[in-house]
């Protein structure tokens, strides 16, 4: 455990001297949560968007049962707000993925990566460290994102609706399981590429592509064709998990050290 | 004495490529071993093999009794290596960058350690300062004592002065020949012969396989025995022939005015050289022993290797 915590502290002391991963660890928190504040701000200013919402017609009949007893404005912001959970789900997998996938391929660059092998660490010492070191921020960040969404929220609305929404379990899930099980996954994935290529750039572009399910997602609940309930947040949450331990034995299995190191020049 | 790293028929091939063939050496405890050879020959793969870094394809090896493939993380408690690349973090301070090696190493007294090594080595004062801005030699100094942090009995140094200023190679040097007397078992690769002479007890010499194993004077009496040198102040071809009628005398030829003589016990034998010469009507200047550098040692060995491999080749051509 010593030496994971040893891992986890000299990738922070020098991946937080990287001025690009540090605005992407704290910049993109920050915008993710001024953007859903800004337009519950709009929607609060207006007042009458609430009319279009008071006939419920024309919104997914999840939230149509859910409206029921609140106003038309409550309503709106009820169904904004729940469209924002994807973005809190993007952010456990942006923002990891920009460390990890430099993680490995940095060392092969910076021809560290032979000394450091060269002690007693083990590769499952080495890949938990170094994937906690991206996963950590992540999560921080994510967390103290939906917290300052979550008080912005009621500050703006002064709703007691909205407040239970973002307390409810399925936010709190999402936020508090499926992010870390997201995080996890998408440490695991750049860090496989990471541990391939040669060259940082590619592992950046190649890892970048784990954002695409996400986005995907977003998209899909954007446009109404997925509806993200409390059941699919839980299986998810379950079929993460699944993929999360394939990801991690794979991690592992694919860091293999003569390889790596004799392959790289 | 006790045999710290020992090799049995330690091969090595990446693909279709040999790197390293049959290597069988045994290292004592306390002895500093040079491995010689060139670019190519193995030198690297063969660290790496005994650090537990990579695998060999057959044969077998110990490190500090421990056997390479089955004991591979004990291996590296026991061992310090310095790499042929720093392989420092650059955005750490020289400090930082032990400290989280001694971490690693799960050192009880990193702090004690760190400093011990940074003073011994003369970076105590700039210890704060990212390597970044380090030159190769200080950052040579500092990967040094990141091998040495968990005091390793055994430590692989792979060139070690390859690239340094000359004064910073002497340092470096310098600090290996008190590292000997602290009765560490030292592997070094490099490629300073004179350096190899100065440092190692026994040497190797490796192209792919081993060509020659022993102390730098048993190589230089096994490949050109012992030879004589004698000045004289007017060369006469009568001279060489003269010499050349003792029995104990394997060789004589004139050189200029110099008269090289390849013989048997020169201590005992040498003055009754000196008298036929003089009888001869001979002007003798100096006399000394002839001694060929390490370099020609090597020289040879490898010259010796090609011409085997393009004669066995030839003949297979020819078959």
């Amino acid at each position: 455990m010593n030496k994971i915590k040893e891992i986890i502290r000299k990738e922070w002391s020098e991946v937080f001297k990287n001025k690009i991963v540090f605005v992407a660890v704290a910049f993109l928190p920050l915008l993710f949560t001024a953007i859903p504040l800004f337009i519950l701000n709009g929607i609060e200013r207006s007042g009458d968007m609430g009319g279009a919402f008071g006939e419920t017609s024309g919104i997914p009949s999840d939230f149509a049962a859910v409206c029921s007893g609140l106003s038309g404005l409550d309503c709106a912001q009820f169904f904004i707000v729940s469209q924002f959970i994807m973005l809190f789900l993007m952010l456990p997998v942006i923002i990891p993925v920009t460390i990890a996938s430099y993680s490995i391929v940095g060392e092969k660059t910076t021809r560290t990566l032979e000394p450091l092998l060269a002690t007693p660490i083990t590769t499952i010492e080495l890949i938990a460290g170094k994937a906690l070191a991206a996963v950590i921020p992540a999560l921080v960040a994510t967390w103290g994102a939906f917290l300052i969404f979550s008080g912005g929220s009621y500050l703006i609305t002064h709703s007691s609706a909205i407040s239970e929404i973002l307390l409810s379990p399925m936010w709190l899930m999402a936020i508090f399981l499926l992010g870390p099980l997201l995080s996890t996954a998408a440490v695991c994935a750049a860090m496989m590429v990471s541990s391939r290529v040669n060259d940082p750039r590619m592992a950046e572009q190649l890892s970048a592509l784990v954002i695409i399910p996400i986005v995907v997602l977003f998209m899909g609940q954007s446009f109404g064709m997925i509806q993200i309930t409390q059941t699919v947040i839980i299986w998810f949450t379950l079929i993460l998990m699944c993929i999360d331990a394939a990801l991690l034995y794979f991690a592992t299995r694919l860091f293999e050290r003569e390889t790596i190191l004799t392959r790289w020049k | 004495m006790t045999e710290m790293i020992q090799t049995m028929n330690l091969s090595k091939s990446f693909g279709k490529n040999t790197a390293v063939e049959n290597l069988s050496i045994e290292i004592e405890a306390g002895q500093v071993f040079g491995l010689l050879g060139p670019n190519g020959a193995g030198k690297t793969t063969t660290i790496r093999m005994l650090s537990s870094l990579i695998a060999p394809t057959s044969g077998e090896a110990r490190v500090a009794g421990f056997r390479v493939g089955e004991n591979d993380t004990l291996i590296r408690q026991n061992i310090g290596i310095l790499t042929e690349s720093p392989g420092l973090y650059d955005r750490l301070t020289a400090e930082r960058n032990l400290h989280f090696y001694a971490g690693l190493y799960e050192i009880d007294n990193v702090s004690a350690q760190v400093e011990k090594y940074l003073r011994m080595l003369g970076l105590w004062e700039r210890r704060k300062e990212e390597v970044a801005g380090f030159s190769k030699g200080m950052r040579q100094k500092v990967a040094m004592a990141r091998a040495l942090l968990h005091e390793p009995k055994i430590l692989f140094l792979d060139e070690p002065t390859s690239g340094l200023d000359p004064e910073a190679a002497r340092v470096v040097r310098e600090f290996i020949g008190e590292l000997r007397q602290e009765g560490r078992t030292i592997l070094i690769t490099t490629h300073n012969l004179n350096e190899a002479e100065r440092l190692c007890d026994r040497v190797a010499v490796l192209n792919t396989r081993l060509l020659a194993i022993d102390t730098p004077a048993n190589l230089r009496q096994q490949l050109y025995g012992r030879s004589v040198v004698f000045h004289l102040q007017q060369a006469q071809d009568g001279f060489a022939q003269t010499l050349a009628e003792f029995p104990f005398v394997h060789s004589s030829e004139m050189v200029d005015n110099k008269l090289v003589v390849g013989l048997d016990d020169p201590e005992s034998n040498n003055p009754a050289l000196v008298r036929a010469l003089v009888e001869n009507g001979a002007q003798i200047q100096f006399v000394g022993e002839l001694r060929h550098s390490l370099e020609d040692i090597y020289l040879r060995l490898v010259e010796n290797q090609d011409e085997e491999q393009q004669a066995a080749g030839g003949q297979e051509q020819a078959n």
